[in-house]
């Protein structure tokens, strides 16, 4: 693999047979995909499509193993929004901890 | 048609859209994952401030349960009754669209007619850039690295996975969905089908036969 | 509207390998193939991707590929095509 060459431009590596799979959209996703969409809508802007593709590309290439799709599209949007100022660091650490709270859950 | 719309999943949120208090997890056994907690900070931060409605998130997930892939087959079936339709659709789908009602969406989706010489494959290899206005949610085989990869460069190998076998005289042509359009297949109508309305058709018309990788049977 | 190129030009496209937020795929840098459709004009990926939402629009293309270029041991017909959607400042006339 070239260093020219980055990770998420995959057109034509080797790769397995293709598993004919899919599954029903849990709710949680059904979400960071609403949040996504409204965040790009024509109101908002905050979010166009090309932002969210560089969000995910410089999430690295370890995220695409890790991750599945919508792990890496919240961390995206995410990521995006603390750029933007709209979100900070310390509200989203005290507002995790406090829905994990909630839960009586510790995160997986 | 709609083998990926789930039904009666928001049930639990039918009074309390955003897991509010006391709040209620996707499935009741499951610890949250680390995302799945950062989802819902960020959801309720953008709530507190103003950034987004409750009301719209809900609406906008409501949205999209009514965007399967019926949409576009309603859009096949009608090309293949009316051949005036099927010029138009390939010609300017969004107009096409508006003439069934159908809002196809802020980006233009290119439809591309398969023919008994052509071929169409639709991927992504970049990311996952799919016609979502026409077929709803993408499915997880189109998102995998699998598909990303060699749909481009050895897309017969990859059509034979799905079962589907070309004659070498039929040209395949892939489709890179890499920039500001979308594309969807227009399949052919298959031998057999000369008796059937368009409501039947339709039904024929499968999420995988727009993408390409599989030709509808009767 | 000043699009550079026509349907049935041949262009090549640049081996560039620039860091960054890119939509021309590794895989058609420094190919060849011909102009198949004019998409319109659009915003640059490469700044709307770092939040440059205004600015001038340049003209889009589709390009369509034989797959024999493309690839050193394509295995299916030699008519087989890939089309991409490529930004004009990707594209250079072929002499």
């Amino acid at each position: 693999m070239t260093d020219r060459r980055r990770h998420h431009d995959m057109g034509g590596l080797e790769a397995g047979p293709i598993q004919n799979s899919e599954h029903a959209h849990e709710p949680w996703e059904k979400r960071v995909d609403a949040i996504k969409a409204l965040l790009s809508d024509d109101r908002r802007k905050l979010v166009t499509t090309d932002e969210l593709r560089r969000s995910i590309e410089n999430l690295g290439a370890d995220a695409y193993e890790r991750y599945n799709y919508y792990e890496r599209w919240i961390s995206a949007v995410t990521n995006i929004l603390l750029e933007k100022d709209v979100l900070s660091v310390d509200e989203l650490g005290k507002k995790m901890a406090e829905i994990e709270a909630r839960q009586g859950n510790r995160a997986l | 048609m709609s083998d990926h719309h789930d039904h009666g999943e928001f049930g639990m949120y039918e009074h309390d859209p955003l897991h509010k208090h006391p709040a209620q997890p996707d499935l009741e056994d499951t610890p949250l994952t680390h995302h799945q907690i950062m989802q819902m900070a960020v959801a309720d931060l953008l709530i507190e401030k103003g950034v987004i409605e409750a009301d719209e998130l809900r609406e906008q997930i409501e949205f999209m349960d009514t965007i399967t892939p019926a949409r576009g087959a309603a859009l096949v079936a009608r090309a293949w009754v009316d051949s005036d339709f099927k010029y138009r659709l390939v010609a300017d789908s969004k107009k096409a669209g508006a003439e069934l009602d159908m809002d196809i969406g802020p980006t233009p989706i290119l439809v591309m007619e398969n023919t008994p010489k052509v071929h169409n494959l639709i991927v992504c290899t970049l990311c996952s850039c799919y016609p979502r206005f026409l077929l709803g949610y993408p499915p997880d085989w189109y998102k995998s690295r699998d598909y990303r990869s060699r749909a481009i460069s050895e897309p017969r190998k990859v059509l034979a996975e799905f079962g589907t076998e070309l004659a070498d005289s039929v040209e395949v042509r892939v489709h890179d969905s890499t920039a500001d359009m979308r594309y969807m297949v227009l399949p052919m109508r298959p031998d057999g089908s000369e008796g059937l309305s368009e409501a039947a058709l339709a039904e024929l018309v499968t999420r995988d036969t727009m993408v390409g990788v599989t030709t509808p049977k009767t | 509207m000043s699009a550079q190129f026509s349907v049935g030009d041949p262009v090549h496209v640049r081996a560039a390998y620039p860091p960054g937020h890119v939509r021309t795929p590794y895989y058609c840098r420094g190919k060849s193939g011909v102009i198949v459709r004019f998409c319109g004009e659009f915003r640059n990926p490469e700044e709307l991707a770092y939040g440059k939402y205004e600015g001038p629009v340049s003209p889009m293309y589709r390009v369509r590929f034989q797959q024999n270029d493309l690839w050193d041991n394509y295995s299916g017909s030699p008519d087989d095509h890939v089309e991409i959607e490529i930004y004009e400042h990707w594209l250079e006339q072929v002499i």
